[in-house]
């Protein structure tokens, strides 16, 4: 679409004459807020903290156009020009390959669009992104705003403490939390401090299957607090709420929404990989606001800043049950793949295998790749037909994940996809081919992490089979046995 | 600016990896659009079909097959109000999964680019056709505006061809909502805007999907009436 520019405002108008496309604005101006002007509090719950397409909204241009000139939206180019490169305002793609143009009807010209985010709705060079300039919408707080009554252990106290300093602060904070160290109870104090003060709270994280799992169990927390859950097609949409858990590709839609934004796994896939994730989390915090990074596996860049003390951070070097996490051992396995070809397993990861199904011990067995998986499942399969197998685009792996809870599975094969956010109680793992450059050292921290997780049974076997001994194995290892000695020594473990 | 800048297939995205041989190191150099996985993905449509729609005979039941023709193009031709407009139609490829995720990037979530996949194909049938214009399928105004694009408008522009708008559409797309009898009492769906321009032109309809045809035998039939000797038309899948 086309602007027109004139007394301070800019109008929306078809005719091409002495009109615009929006990213050829050099400034836009932005009216000020009439304090009398009567504005719809349904498109203020739609819009605040938001940066949203006319298409997203069910609202006539007329009337948006109105709130504007009123000073209570703002419109902002969704592509933006520095020496005439284009950048996406939404996801902060400036790579050229990644833009594309057309001969656009909108505005009759030649337009530049964003093809990144494009399943988010196009963005191209005479797109507005709309937001909210009036005041946000009002929340009542209920009484008591936790209702959780459960106890932290020692370590999750100290980490929950730092986490209220922070919401406060308005500062920066990384957890580092062991795997199954309870870092979900730990936020809970912050977030009740942020709902106290009438702060906006977002818990990002990169897989839907975590917002899934969060959400019920933040409303159990927090009853009187609505909570908005927002992922690729969730209801939520729409909702403002003061709570929001979203995966981080939902974030785009946010613009200067947060006064505290906690960050789960930020190592994990593809928040690590696409910078265009980075950049939303960094668009959806306000200002002035508190960043809470979790992770168990923080990359070697952060460990290392926490090392020489540029970032601020807190460990929970022990699980709650107050046992040591299982240290890996190292086994060499030949040639495996090559064993594969012929149809065999190598004989050490047999003889494990035959020792759980023997003993009724229920296992994970990971594999780097979907076809050497694929090749070694009917093998396996002829020792006990129950065994399955189970990667990222399995249509079964909800249903699977399911059976192996239930213990109907005593052996499941798996890739990657399960090396973390999976609990399974009793169990022991290994890895085939860890030497493989897909197991980074928090790839075998986060697979380690999956045996000993229940109380009940807090020691589990874990075993990397390899082919010859990486850098990321003994990086693991040794992060694991620092983590150990860690928690002894702060007397969170009690060997 | 990039010195060498690698190709990126316009689909998954993936680095595209140039297939090294002999023919690759003598032939002129051809810029590499899609990875050989995506381009697997397509369909072709080949072996026996129906004379006038393209319509493959291999997955078709034999009862819906009259000698070269299908059941439907045989009930379209038997009809007085619709026999002889449409001349016939030619499709690329089959209407698979993969070609309606294409379609719906390019269609509805806007990815104009996509066009240039298909723009090697439909030059091809042109030169060998060599028709004297052709016309797009039109879209209404507001379609138009929500859409930002004409995408058989498009195929044309990235083939290098000149779409020819002397067709108009005058009632909107949504006619789901109406009854099949009030579907089948308006009249004409397009208008057209330039007549003199048709008389005795040998013309090609350009749309992305054949479905049931009627869209292109209402053009069809509008062309022919204000003159054209010819009609075909040019989807790229059914």
């Amino acid at each position: 679409m086309r602007f027109l520019i004139r007394d301070n405002c800019i109008t929306p108008l078809k005719d091409n004459k002495n009109s615009l496309p929006i990213s050829q604005i050099r400034t836009i101006p932005q009216p000020a807020l009439n304090p009398d002007y009567a504005y719809n509090p349904n498109l203020q719950k739609l819009l605040t903290g938001k940066q949203l397409l006319l298409e997203d909204l069910p609202y006539s241009i007329k009337e948006i156009q109105e709130h504007y000139e009123n000073g209570y939206i703002t419109y902002r180019s969704g592509i933006k020009y520095k020496r005439n490169q284009p950048s996406c305002s939404r996801c902060g793609n400036k790579e050229e390959n990644w833009f594309a143009h057309f001969p656009c009807a909108r505005c009759g010209e030649l337009c530049v669009y964003c093809r990144k985010c494009l399943m988010m709705g196009r963005i191209s060079a005479c797109t507005p992104l709309l937001g909210w300039n009036g005041p946000a919408p009002e929340h009542h707080l209920p009484e008591t705003i936790l209702e959780w009554k459960g106890q932290l252990s020692l370590g999750q106290q100290t980490a929950s403490n730092r986490v209220v300093e922070t919401v406060q602060n308005m500062s920066e904070l990384l957890v580092w939390a062991v795997c199954g160290a309870g870092k979900t109870e730990v936020l809970f104090a912050g977030i009740e401090s942020a709902l106290a003060a009438k702060k906006r709270v977002c818990i990002a994280t990169p897989r839907t299957d975590v917002v899934l799992e969060l959400t019920p169990r933040l409303k159990a927390a927090f009853p009187g607090i609505s909570v908005a859950s927002l992922y690729g097609g969730s209801e939520d949409r729409h909702l403002y709420a003061p709570l929001t858990i979203a995966t981080t590709h939902q974030l785009m839609r946010f613009y200067h929404a947060f006064d505290t934004i906690i960050l789960d796994e930020v190592d994990a896939f593809p928040y690590t990989a696409e910078e265009s994730l980075q950049y939303a989390a960094i668009q959806a915090r306000k200002l002035e606001s508190a960043m809470i990074y979790l992770t168990a596996t923080p990359n070697e860049k952060w460990q290392r800043e926490c090392r020489t003390g540029r970032r601020a951070f807190t460990t929970i070097p022990a699980r709650f049950h107050r046992h040591p996490l299982p240290m890996p051992g190292f086994k060499w396995c030949g040639n495996w793949q090559k064993q594969l070809k012929k149809e065999k397993l190598p004989a050490i990861i047999l003889t494990w295998i035959k020792d759980r199904l023997e003993n009724k011990k229920q296992a994970l067995l990971f594999f780097p790749h979907i076809a050497l998986m694929e090749k070694a499942l009917p093998i396996l399969r002829t020792l006990v037909p129950e065994i399955e197998a189970v990667h990222a685009e399995d249509s079964d792996r909800k249903d699977k994940v399911q059976k192996m809870r239930n213990k109907k599975i005593p052996l499941l094969l798996t890739t990657t996809i399960l090396e973390r956010g999976v609990t399974f109680p009793n169990i022991d793992v290994a890895v085939v081919g860890a030497e493989d450059d897909i197991f980074t050292e928090s790839a075998l921290v986060q697979i380690a992490g999956r045996a000993g997780r229940s109380k009940d049974f807090p020691n589990g076997v874990v075993t990397f089979f390899h082919y010859g001994k990486t850098e990321a194995m003994l990086k693991a290892r040794r992060q694991i046995h620092t983590m150990n000695q860690e928690g002894v020594r702060k007397g969170l473990i009690d060997e | 600016m990039k010195l060498f800048p690698q190709a990126q297939c316009l689909i998954c995205h993936e680095m595209i990896q140039p297939e090294m041989g002999w023919k690759a190191i003598f032939s002129v150099e051809k810029e590499l659009i899609l990875c050989s996985t995506c381009e697997r993905k397509f369909e072709m449509i080949e072996g026996e079909q129906c004379k006038l729609c393209s319509r493959p005979f291999q997955f078709l039941d034999e009862r819906f097959r009259h000698g070269e023709i299908c059941h439907d193009c045989k009930r379209w031709e038997e009809d007085d109000d619709w026999k002889g407009y449409l001349d016939s139609n030619h499709s690329i490829y089959l209407y698979n999964d993969f070609f309606k995720e294409v379609m719906a990037a390019f269609k509805f979530r806007g990815d104009y680019v996509l066009a240039l996949i298909f723009a090697e194909k439909i030059k091809d049938y042109y030169t060998k056709i060599q028709p004297d214009l052709v016309v797009p399928i039109p879209l209404s105004n507001e379609r138009l505006y929500e859409r930002g694009f004409n995408q058989a408008a498009a195929l044309l522009i990235e083939s290098g061809l000149t779409p020819n708008i002397s067709l108009t559409r005058i009632h909107s797309e949504k006619q789901s909502k109406k009854s099949r009898s009030e579907r089948i009492h308006i009249p004409q769906v397009f208008e057209v805007v330039e007549q003199i321009e048709l008389i005795g032109k040998h013309i090609l309809l350009v749309d992305d999907i054949y479905t049931t045809g009627s869209t292109l035998r209402h053009a069809a039939k509008l062309l022919k009436e204000s003159g054209a000797k010819r009609v075909q038309s040019l989807t790229l899948a059914r």
